[in-house]
């Protein structure tokens, strides 16, 4: 049903619009998933689903290198699932059992994979920025050119603490892209009642950092600033900022009637403007994969999902014990610097 | 088979809701996101959207139901190749939710602290000499024992740096990190732009990054504005990443009152620190202690608050001659033997303390004088076991009275050692007002020695 026109992408291969096809779709169904459990009341508390913006993570991984480094707020699932981590250990911590990520300790807001440089995951609205911040000081620190991606939206972009970060990492020249997923919706307060510039993206200009605007329903495009970003902070340029057109089609938690936005509006986003759709569409057209084709993509997906919510329910509670483990280390934890 | 549609829960708080509208009907094909019904929870009236595709078979509940629980069937879906004829194979019984069953299962044993009230037979004192008898000692300030440390470890260890306003160039508004820029460098002593909301979450982040940040506070007063960043990030990680990482770093600088600066920038936040789990807490009141105890604070893989003092910073001790000493966390000192009643203190509160034994020795009366020197963990058991010989005991803070870290100790001393008190604990500390400007109020709204003096008369009934 896509009507929109995507231009023909000629450095893109087939199998890459493949992966995308798949690693979207993995999150779409992912998520609607995790949607259905939080129904049954197998998943409590905040859940934050990430349904409309899978081009945002996937684009932003492509351009992405071993080692790099990304960090984000509660809306953390697609993040993850971007980065490689199990759809088994993030499904099993949002039912809260042993074997999710965190042994059932953090919940859907509070995950992370060390191996996977993914840190975090946090539940207070812009805390991430200064720590990804921090993370590419680390690498400046340490001499390698590793990059990192610090993932907020645009309500977070209000957060003084963003702007500290932004003056810091301009100073010291830290090789962090800032990446506002602008989803157009704080909560349910639209950018234009909340925020005094339409344009985020320009808000790095008095500190010298340069920013641009992408769309973020476009898997490609997003790759392609991505891209950009990474060389611009790899070569030692400092920090960058992407501000990246998105929208979330379900409310802002699972408690959200999302009374704020009409159902047009959603619909209009969805059947016009769908990352996955857009994929598909161009798989189809360009005549790179056949119905059978992805027909066989959405089956393996629908298996990692579904094997994912009985890891997430077979996995069992954490025990009792747990409750006074982790509070503190013993030993400092190593890093391969 | 026909796979059910169940009452969702839409809010953390839903157990039931009203099915106030269906938007589908019998026959109607839907696929993954279209609206199949609006329910009412306790909290607004939700759109119920499909996960699944596949043809409406049948409805279970009629719109206008109320008190439908959650997980109840409500409809049945069809998929391609199924009719209604296949429905009778879905059972009628909600799907059992297993999370809930635990409620009746035993607890783990509670934290130490909260043991059962029985008196122990024995509680051993865990004071012993922080360094072999001998040593040879120089007379140093705080100050300079500090910027000891930090170099000291810095030198030892390459992912250790200091970051903080006016460390470099400045060398510290209080000069404690003197010298460190020449030997070490900008990239190691970085001054920041006054933003400790900022550089303290940069920090966290470096630290999570394989570093061990030092991060100076020019007073803990400003450290509110990084409060965040200091609980939710560092001290809360470990445990929410399941001990995958956490933050190794050291928050330090002043702390408490200084001299005639007033309520916004006069407060001891002992208390509010130690609140909380995640975080070690240190307070010095000596210079060999703050040595010690910053080279543990610098190598400890958790976020250690350092509380220092502007005050005592020019104070000298005697301070040991030795290559690498270091201080463990939990180990009280015993700067004095007494036996009619048990002073507790730390930090600046020491200063008060020893000044009152020694003016109560005057009066015949012996007084045992303890130092915490770390709030988290606390050495209860030094404390206890000088409770049970002396049997009586007075804490002496500078931070406010209400949640003080004396409350804390009085309680706990309650609970470990209350047949041998012969009276109530009682705690000095600072008054419960912001601090004032005027010199004479100033000196008022602080605990004094004389304060210490009469409470200890007061629990010896002299």
């Amino acid at each position: 049903m896509a009507t929109r026109k995507s231009a023909a992408k000629p450095n893109v291969s087939a199998d890459e619009l493949k992966k995308y096809y798949h690693d979207m779709l993995l999150i779409r169904r992912f998520e609607e998933k995790a949607g259905q459990l939080y129904g049954m009341g197998l998943i409590g508390g905040f859940c934050h689903l990430y349904i409309g913006q899978e081009a945002v993570v996937v684009g932003l991984e492509a351009a992405a290198e071993e080692g790099d480094k990304r960090v984000t707020s509660y809306r953390d699932h697609g993040h993850m699932l971007a980065c490689g981590m199990d759809p088994n250990g993030v499904m099993a911590e949002l039912t809260g059992r042993e074997g999710g990520y965190s042994k059932g300790k953090g919940g859907s807001m509070h995950m992370f994979s060390k191996e996977k440089d993914f840190y975090g995951g946090h539940g207070i609205v812009g805390a991430q920025v200064p720590i990804g911040t921090g993370l590419a000081f680390a690498d400046k620190y340490l001499g390698n050119d590793r990059v990192s991606f610090a993932y907020f939206g645009d309500g977070a972009a209000n957060q003084g603490q963003v702007y500290e970060s932004f003056n810091m990492a301009a100073v010291w020249k830290l090789p962090v892209i800032f990446v506002i997923e602008n989803n157009q919706y704080a909560m349910g307060t639209a950018q234009k009642r909340s925020t005094s510039s339409a344009e985020i993206y320009k808000r790095g200009e008095p500190f010298g950092i340069p920013g641009q605007l992408v769309d973020g329903m476009d898997v490609l495009a997003v790759k392609e600033a991505g891209e950009k970003a990474v060389a611009h902070c790899r070569s030692g340029e400092g920090p960058y900022i992407l501000e990246i057109k998105t929208y979330r089609y379900r409310g802002h938690s699972m408690s959200d009637p999302a009374k704020y936005r009409t159902r047009e509006e959603v619909q209009n986003m969805r059947e016009k403007h769908d990352p996955i759709e857009h994929i598909r569409q161009m798989l189809i057209d360009g005549k790179h994969a056949s119905e059978d084709d992805l027909k066989s993509i959405d089956k393996t997906i629908k298996d990692i999902v579904n094997n994912s919510a009985d890891f997430a329910k077979e996995s069992p509670e954490p025990a009792l014990e747990e409750l006074w483990t982790d509070i503190y280390a013993d030993e400092i934890p190593q890093h391969d610097a | 088979m026909p796979t059910e549609v169940l009452m969702p829960a839409l809010s953390p708080t839903m157990e039931e809701g009203t099915l106030a509208k269906w938007m589908v009907k019998e026959g109607d094909t839907v696929s993954s996101g279209d609206i199949l019904a609006e329910i009412e929870t306790d909290k607004a009236t939700m759109e119920f959207e499909a996960v699944d595709e596949g043809t409406i078979g049948k409805i279970l509940i009629e719109e206008g139901t109320e008190g439908v629980k959650v997980n109840t069937p409500i409809a049945v879906l069809l998929e391609e190749g199924e009719s209604a004829d296949d429905i009778g194979e879905v059972s009628a019984a909600p799907a059992a939710d297993s999370s809930d069953d635990s409620d009746e299962e035993e607890a783990p044993a509670p934290a130490k602290a909260h043991a059962a009230a029985s008196v122990p037979a024995e509680v051993k004192s865990n004071a012993s000499p922080d360094w072999p008898e001998g040593t040879e000692m120089k007379e140093q300030t705080v100050r300079e024992a500090l910027r000891d440390a930090m170099a000291e470890e810095m030198r030892a260890d390459e992912l250790v740096y200091v970051m903080g306003e006016e460390v470099a160039e400045y060398e510290g508004a209080y000069k404690v990190t003197q010298g460190l820029l020449d030997e070490f460098g900008s990239n190691r002593v970085v001054d920041t732009p006054i933003t400790e909301h900022g550089f303290a979450g940069l920090a966290v982040g470096a630290a999570f990054g394989g570093l061990k940040p030092i991060v100076e506070f020019m007073t803990f007063n400003f450290a509110m504005q990084a409060m965040d960043q200091i609980i939710n990030s560092a001290a809360k990680t470990l445990y929410m990443s399941g001990g995958q990482m956490g933050a190794p770093m050291v928050f330090r600088g002043p702390n408490g009152a200084a001299a005639r600066v007033a309520a916004q920038h006069s407060q001891d936040y002992a208390s509010w620190y130690a609140h909380i789990p995640g975080l070690k807490v240190v307070m010095p009141y000596s210079a060999s202690d703050a040595k010690g105890l910053l080279k543990q604070a610098i190598r400890d893989p958790n976020p250690v608050i350092f509380l220092e003092n502007e005050i005592l910073y020019g104070r000298s001790f005697e301070v040991p001659v030795l290559d690498d000493f270091t201080i463990p966390f939990g180990k009280a000192r015993i700067w004095r033997e007494g036996s009619d009643v048990t002073i507790v203190s730390f930090g600046i509160g020491m200063q008060y303390a020893l000044q009152a034994a020694d003016k109560l020795a005057e009066d015949g009366i012996s007084a045992e004088v303890i130092d915490l020197r770390t709030l988290r963990p606390i050495d209860y058991d030094t404390v206890i076991a000088s409770v049970m010989k002396t049997n009586r005991c007075v804490t002496v803070e500078e931070g406010f009275p209400v949640g003080s870290i004396g409350n804390h100790l009085s309680a706990t001393i309650m609970e470990r050692a209350f047949d041998y008190l012969d009276a109530p604990v009682l705690n000095c500390t600072g008054k419960d007002v912001p601090m004032p400007y005027a010199a004479n109020l100033e000196k008022l709204a602080l605990v004094t020695t004389d304060e210490v003096i009469a409470a200890v008369k007061k629990v010896t009934y002299r």
